[in-house]
């Protein structure tokens, strides 16, 4: 994921992603749509504070190694397929392992909801129609959670790790830092190049703004026509941009792979 | 039919239902801060909203596949809808929604 852009002395831009990846281009463009899609995080007070803090401990939103958590005491929360399927998968791994869900159903796979059923008679997985309310530690590590019932009855509950799957939402990411004059999260664009108000970086898509915006791929399309037009004097000021339509032009074929 | 609607800061809005329009457009033409990622598919819970004061049981209960959906919400409660699921209509002059968090 691009995580940072500047500009170079020679007018050209160098990105560089998270994983440590530099691009060097003489143009950007942004089509990030509504940014780029995260796990859902609980409005638990306090829950960043016990994200990132290593393998089987804290809050975590996917599971990597599964053996970091052999021996914990872990609370997972949700009722979809990976609340379920981690139910499953880490039980036997597990010093302990309770489920929260708010209701007594879930949208997950029937052959999970048996499996977890089956788990819970055996003792193997606990149960509760509850959600966690807070989170208890001390310099992000974490040592228990309150769970609040549909009683409004809250306890607590020792734990190592508290694993949340509430499926996606969508978040702008490192887009917000790139300096674009973000308008309620949207970049404001011209409408004869879509480009920001800084020269170089284009948008085209549902991440840009302009009178009379349409969120369609019709528009999408259209905008990043537009967008290479402009795009191209500034990769290539030296040639004269040629314009040309598939239906007659042999060397767009060619390139397309269409040609007769 | 009006909505009376409270913000996530606690801030009434009373807002203008549109017959046959979603409580979720209505809500987002309103400038809350509804994200309806999904458009009102009923394909992502970023709609959610709890329903106040009696209202809950006016409304006709929530398809299957809006009860599945309700799994992806953070923070449900017995009371918990999805906007987009609810219709405006005169029958539901004066319904009161709160805006989940985040």
């Amino acid at each position: 994921m691009a995580s940072g852009l500047e500009k170079l002395a020679d007018g050209r831009w160098r990105l560089k992603t998270d994983a440590g990846t530099e691009l060097i281009a003489p143009v950007i463009v942004i089509a990030a749509g509504g940014g780029s899609f995260v796990p859902k995080r609980p409005p638990v007070p306090h829950i960043e504070a016990y994200e990132d803090r290593g393998d089987g401990v804290g809050v975590h939103y996917a599971v990597r190694k599964m053996d970091a958590f052999r021996g914990k005491n872990i609370v997972i929360a949700g009722g979809g397929d990976s609340a379920l399927d981690w139910t499953i998968n880490l039980a036997p791994l597990a010093k302990s392992l309770t489920l929260v869900h708010h209701r007594d159903g879930f949208r997950a796979a029937q052959h999970s909801v048996n499996q977890m059923r089956e788990l819970e008679r055996e003792g193997k997985v606990k149960f509760h129609v509850a959600s966690v309310k807070q989170l208890h530690g001390e310099h992000g590590k974490l040592t228990g959670v309150t769970l609040s019932g549909a009683d409004k009855k809250e306890w607590q509950l020792e734990t190592d790790a508290f694993l949340p799957f509430f499926g996606l939402t969508i978040k702008l990411g490192p887009i917000a830092e790139f300096g674009l004059n973000l308008h309620e999260n949207l970049i404001p664009v011209d409408t004869a190049k879509f480009e920001s108000m800084t020269p170089g970086i284009f948008a085209i898509g549902d991440i840009n703004s302009y009178p009379g915006k349409l969120k369609l791929i019709l528009s999408g399309f259209h905008e990043a026509a537009l967008m290479a037009q402009a795009a191209f004097h500034i990769c290539k000021p030296n040639e004269k941009l040629r314009f040309q339509y598939t239906t007659s032009s042999s060397s767009l074929q060619k390139k397309l792979g269409v040609h007769a | 039919m009006k909505i009376i609607a409270t913000d996530r800061k606690g801030a009434e809005h009373v807002i203008e239902g549109r017959d046959g329009w979603s409580v979720m457009e209505m809500l987002r033409d309103a400038g809350l801060p509804v994200a309806a990622e999904c458009g009102g598919a009923c394909a992502c819970a970023t709609c959610h909203v709890y329903v106040n004061d009696g209202w809950y049981e006016k409304l006709s209960p929530p398809s299957d596949a809006e009860v599945d959906m309700l799994d992806m919400a953070l923070a449900v409660e017995p009371n918990s809808r999805l906007s987009c699921q609810i219709v405006c209509a005169e029958a539901l002059d004066g319904i009161k929604v709160t805006v989940a968090p985040e």
